[in-house]
């Protein structure tokens, strides 16, 4: 009986959402009584493969095949499936990212198991087996029992703590079959930026709403967030009206964040937005209501004009935190 | 070409929801329903794809599982323009269900394109375009965030980290789409209210499926710590207790 994590890599590398499944499946499968079994698919050398150990990767399978270069959902699945009948995985582990939530369903009926899916904690029971997660956008938590005898949770982002459980893993290295006519997906161009921080992955963000009036005041936020070392952001409507590009917005309907600090600026904080950013550990709203609904969603708030409030922020950041 | 859009019913965003039965059910007083607000902007790309005559799209049909109080709903989206409409007569009890009621009810129907919202803003499960898809054993693509047919060939947008992929698929396939699919809800004009009273809603028992989760409880959040407040004029304040108070800087 196992518990398998598929961790995903990114041109060969894994990042701090990797890490924080092994650790969810290392206690995980400690809670179980189990063993813990990773599961990596496509290019990754031994170097990278030996971090996981780290956080209590004791068995890693490393999956390869020349036609596992891009994402095809089934392809992935039926590997991930495979294995996970192999090694008897009782619970399958995955992330709430654009993969985990394109995988996880497509398992979920190979292997008829059921899914508890944005999960930020450890089941509150194994017999029965319930999970606590977010419902209503944030408004609401449920506490959901999976009935299956297979299955399988996706982890929030950012929401497990790391923890250091060193083993020296036994890295498996497994040349899967993959049947060339079965992979559908074909990718006929990528666009990407690199260097920018990616929202998602950003431990601080600093966000702009329509409060800041016009796209020529973003300066002080951008110095702010790069004095952080943080990710930029905004709300819908300073996207629609092109002030930031859309990839920045964060809301109900656009990236949903979970990082340790949000700043929201000139943000009035409407539902759809909060739903985006209400796992944040910390927010802090500046704006000049007082009764904006940010400030019931904050910890810190300074009722102000940005304009004359974020230079201050950003001495005090280079006076106490870069001295 | 067919296109099939699954559509959710679910309480309007800035509904504060309430629980009752020892918090194990919904509180449904007073709550305002709507389309599914992905489920939406999916209909609207269907109908702009269906819009253009060289993409050949007969028609755009819409199907949910749910109970006859979904029928204003399943209207509004005759209203925006799908051609008709299918409803599987049962409560959606989880994602594993609803997709499975979908697939059983579609397996003798052809279509080539499926649109499912990547998640409903109720139970936020991100599953069951992924099910439906695995159910119908065919090829789905997520994180979609534009799709188009150039020269019969459909060429979807999908974000990756930092960016996005122009990606194909040969029909049928399921797209399971998130922002920017459409810039925004088509709305149901006049004609379009009128048209949906006379558009056929197709009624359909469910099959007997077995959910594999089941809600214990709900749990409202935390009450929130009130906001501290800091003077505008003293703004380093903020940065210190950032630093020694919240130690997130």
């Amino acid at each position: 009986m196992s518990v398998l994590v598929y961790t995903e890599n990114w041109d060969g590398k894994f990042k701090k959402l990797s890490f924080e499944l092994v650790t969810y499946g290392s206690k995980l499968a400690e809670m179980l009584n189990s063993s813990l079994v990773i599961l990596s698919i496509g290019q990754v050398d031994k170097s990278e493969l030996e971090k996981l150990g780290k956080y209590g990767a004791k068995k890693i399978i490393n999956a390869n095949n020349d036609q596992l270069k891009v994402l095809d959902n089934q392809a992935y699945a039926n590997i991930i499936s495979d294995i996970a009948q192999k090694e008897g995985a009782k619970v399958i582990v995955l992330s709430n990212n654009n993969s985990g939530k394109a995988l996880a369903p497509r398992l979920s009926v190979k292997l008829n198991a059921g899914i508890a899916s944005g999960i930020t904690r450890l089941p509150s029971g194994t017999d029965p087996f319930i999970v606590y997660k977010k419902a209503f956008s944030g408004n609401a938590f449920v506490n959901l029992k999976i009935k299956s005898d297979i299955k399988i949770l996706t982890l929030a982002q950012n929401s497990f703590e790391l923890f250091e459980n060193a083993q020296t893993p036994t890295i498996e290295d497994l040349a899967v079959q993959v049947d060339n006519s079965s992979v559908k997906t074909k990718v006929l161009k990528v666009q990407k930026q690199t260097g920018k921080i990616l929202l998602t992955d950003a431990e601080i963000v600093v966000s702009g709403g329509r409060g800041m009036k016009s796209s020529e005041n973003w300066g002080p936020l951008v110095e702010l967030a790069t004095l952080l070392d943080a990710a930029t952001a905004c709300s819908r409507p300073v996207s629609d009206e092109g002030w930031r590009s859309h990839d920045e917005h964060t809301g109900q309907t656009g990236k949903i964040i979970a990082p340790n600090l949000y700043f929201a600026i000139g943000i009035s904080g409407a539902t759809q937005h909060l739903a985006g950013v209400s796992s944040s550990k910390y927010i802090v709203a500046i704006n000049t209501d007082k009764d904006a609904p940010i400030f019931e969603a904050a910890q810190y708030g300074i009722v102000g004009d940005a304009m004359k409030v974020l230079p201050k922020i950003i001495e005090a950041v280079k006076e106490l935190k870069h001295k | 070409m067919k296109i099939l859009v699954c559509i959710s019913n679910v309480p309007d965003t800035t509904t504060r929801v309430k629980f009752i039965e020892d918090n194990r059910k919904l509180d449904t007083n007073g709550i305002q329903w709507v389309i599914n607000p992905w489920d939406e902007l999916s209909l609207t790309r269907a109908l702009e794809l269906k819009d253009n005559a060289a993409n050949q799209i007969q028609s755009v049909s819409v199907i949910h599982v749910g109970l006859p109080t979904s029928e204003p709903t399943i209207r509004k989206a005759l209203a925006i323009g799908a051609d008709d409409a299918i409803r599987i007569n049962a409560e959606g009890i989880d994602a594993y269900f609803v997709a499975a009621q979908i697939a059983q009810a579609i397996k003798n129907e052809a279509f080539d394109l499926i649109l499912c919202g990547i998640e409903s803003s109720d139970y936020n499960g991100s599953s069951v375009g992924g099910m439906l898809s695995e159910f119908l054993g065919l090829p789905s693509i997520s994180a979609v965030s534009g799709i188009e047919f150039k020269d019969g060939q459909a060429l979807v947008n999908r974000e990756i980290d930092g960016g996005k992929e122009i990606v194909t698929s040969p029909t049928p396939f399921v797209a399971i789409v998130q922002k920017g699919i459409a810039k925004e809800p088509r709305i149901a004009a006049m004609r379009g209210i009128m048209m949906a009273r006379t558009k056929a809603i197709k009624v359909v028992e469910p099959a007997n499926i077995e959910p594999l989760t089941e809600l214990v409880n709900f749990e409202m959040p935390k009450a929130r710590a009130t906001c501290k407040f800091i003077d505008p004029d003293n703004a380093r304040q903020l940065v210190e207790l950032l630093l020694n108070e919240a130690k997130v800087i």
